[in-house]
């Protein structure tokens, strides 16, 4: 440092906690999000074990049997399984792997904004232009192939997945921790000796947590979707295995007897993405200060 | 203005080489890696396979390697087809009018729906209409465009008949009433999700020129509401639009695979799918690249229109 600075004492700029709360419970959408997914969790772990079918069984008496026949709530597959007890099932993996993927996700796209906006210099610029070149691959295209290239298994999807939705993130950290890096309290920090990584750590990241939180809800969502895409497509999670993308691959042959084959699995995926894009969007609005004169 | 766009160019070419780099690496996860053409196949000896990795130069340093294929690329030889053994360039060609067809068509529809669904809900923030505005654009963000895709074909086409279910054209019957009848499934259930990122842009666009200086002025000139929304707002407000639809690339080239999937439109997506069920390597690594490129070139046009129309930076 050359330039001598008189240390100005800010106010904290990130509203109280419980302020962030109330807004968060005024945002209607947001609350119903996060019932949905509450509910909609709680189906997928407890409902298998209270439904009198297992996802698995077969039954040709069965087959193609409309909603609600019996105790088939939601009717049955071609091979007289269960529709009920397959989408509870195939929920617990396609949940899992959206919210694995944006676990990592959320790491690694992290991790490259904060060394990008801490560091800048060429180092930022050439991690940023690494973004910009993985945002230029349209990411179903990208995952479909790396799919392809690899022995498909959940965990493989949910890292491929992972590798294609982290720059969203890396952006907003970046440009968040660009500005917090000129703040008083980082200069602060670096006056007392701190070093690099405690301040990135200590400093910025908790400081850069409430983007990350609103990013990482609505990556779960785009995780979730391109899951869906690619087990339509055939290139995701694998049968027996039942997730929802993959339901409703073998239900679009069905598509003119059956109908309910293809409408159960896309509901259920419309209802999870539409509850955590309200979420993120609900955590954004409350989070956000600027919001508060609204 | 001039030093802008070099400073894009280069940008531009910095980004188009490290895709390269992450496509070769892609390349090299393939089973086989660029020798699958001859390991796929039976009866082939391990000596027999050394001898043609080394004679494609398989065995020379993956740098080396990486340099000879990108120098390839950029030279035009983008290696044949596995399936027909046609130049990939060739292949990919054949299938991008259908492609650029329907993206186009589509993202007419989405700009112009998009457009005055942003516009309205701007200058009627809050009312009804802006609400379920905002609700449904949620909701379209949320569905899978192929879901979207099947319901629309089990209602118009499988119940109601009116339209055809797949396909560009019937065949035998050519005419451009054909075509167009075709056409519209796919291009609705891709504007879909377009319609809604579009209507949400455009929203937070109008919002912002609204409480603009100049906008107050044309009012206090005693201009009617509809010429100060028609001249200084909406023009305005489409600026950032343009950026937008570079950005939006990558995703409206996404749907379009799996919109075309799901109609078999005979595009470059189903081009893709069809060459990823038979390992044919050359033309899925083609198409990888060529629609970066094409997303890289967009996002440049974008910026150079921008630059064109917009008073501010072509001063500057």
């Amino acid at each position: 440092m050359t330039t001598s600075h008189s240390v100005v004492l800010v106010a904290d700029p990130s509203p109280p906690r419980n302020r962030v709360v109330r807004r968060f419970l005024r945002h209607r959408l947001a609350l119903f999000g996060v019932v949905t997914l509450l509910l909609l969790v709680l189906a997928c772990v407890v409902g298998p074990w209270l439904l009198p079918y297992d996802q698995l069984s077969i039954d040709i008496r069965k087959r193609f049997a409309p909603p609600f026949t019996g105790l088939h709530f939601f009717g049955t597959d071609p091979l007289g399984r269960d529709l009920a007890a397959r989408l509870l099932m195939a929920g617990r993996v396609s949940l899992m792997v959206g919210f694995s993927a944006m676990l990592v996700s959320v790491a690694l796209g992290a991790t490259v904004g904060l060394v990008a906006g801490y560091l800048r210099g060429w180092v930022g610029a050439t991690l940023m232009r690494i973004v910009d070149a993985f945002l230029a691959f349209p990411s179903v295209f990208l995952v479909l192939v790396l799919a392809a290239f690899t022995e498909p298994s959940p965990l493989a999807i949910t890292l491929i997945i992972a590798a294609t939705s982290w720059m969203e993130i890396a952006r907003i950290v970046e440009a968040e921790t660009r500005s917090l890096r000129e703040r008083d309290f980082v200069l602060a920090a670096r006056l007392l000796g701190s070093s690099h990584l405690r301040i990135i750590g200590r400093e910025l990241l908790p400081n850069a947590i409430g983007p990350i939180i609103v990013a990482a809800t609505l990556t779960v969502a785009q995780a979730i979707l391109l899951e869906a895409y690619i087990s339509f497509l055939g290139y995701g999670i694998q049968p027996p295995l039942p997730s929802w993308g993959n339901m409703l691959n073998s239900a679009q042959q069905y598509l003119g007897s059956a109908p309910w084959l293809a409408i159960v699995p896309g509901i259920a995926i419309a209802l999870a993405v539409t509850s955590f894009n309200f979420v993120g969007d609900g955590l954004r609005d409350a989070l956000d200060a600027r919001s508060e004169e609204r | 203005m001039t030093r802008f766009l070099i400073q894009r160019f280069v940008q531009s070419l910095i980004i188009l080489v490290l895709v390269s780099v992450i496509g070769f690496f892609v390349l090299n996860l393939a089973p086989g890696g660029p020798l699958s053409q001859f390991s796929l196949s039976p009866g082939m000896s391990q000596a027999e396979l050394d001898r043609i990795a080394a004679q494609m130069g398989l065995d020379r340093p993956l740098p080396v390697q990486y340099l000879d294929w990108f120098g390839r690329l950029l030279g035009g030889d983008w290696g044949n087809s596995f399936r027909d053994g046609r130049p990939v360039l060739e292949v990919i060609g054949g299938h991008l009018p259908a492609t650029l067809l329907l993206m186009g068509s589509s993202t007419l529809v989405s700009v112009v729906i998009g457009g005055w669904v942003g516009v309205l809900g701007a200058i009627r923030r809050y009312s009804v209409f802006d609400y379920l505005a905002t609700i449904g654009a949620m909701i379209a963000l949320s569905i899978p465009t192929f879901w979207f895709g099947l319901v629309a074909i089990y209602v118009f086409s499988l119940e109601l008949g009116w339209l055809p279910a797949g396909n560009m054209y019937t065949i035998g019957d050519q005419s451009l009433s054909d075509y167009a009848s075709h056409l519209v499934l796919p291009t609705l259930v891709l504007a879909l999700v377009n319609v809604a990122i579009w209507s949400r842009y455009m929203r937070s666009s109008t919002l912002d020129v609204i409480g603009e200086d100049f906008v107050r002025t044309a009012q206090a000139k005693g201009l009617s509401d509809w010429r100060v929304l028609r001249d200084h707002v909406i023009r305005n407000a489409l600026l950032p639009m343009i950026t937008l639809a570079g950005l939006q690339l990558p995703t409206l080239l996404g749907g379009a695979l799996v919109t075309e999937t799901v109609f078999t439109w005979p595009g470059m997506g189903r081009l893709f799918l069809d060459s990823l069920g038979y390992n044919d390597y050359p033309v899925i690594m083609g198409i990888l690249m060529f629609s970066a490129v094409l997303v890289l070139l967009g996002n440049l046009l974008a910026d150079l229109l921008v630059a064109v129309v917009d008073p501010r930076i072509r001063i500057s």
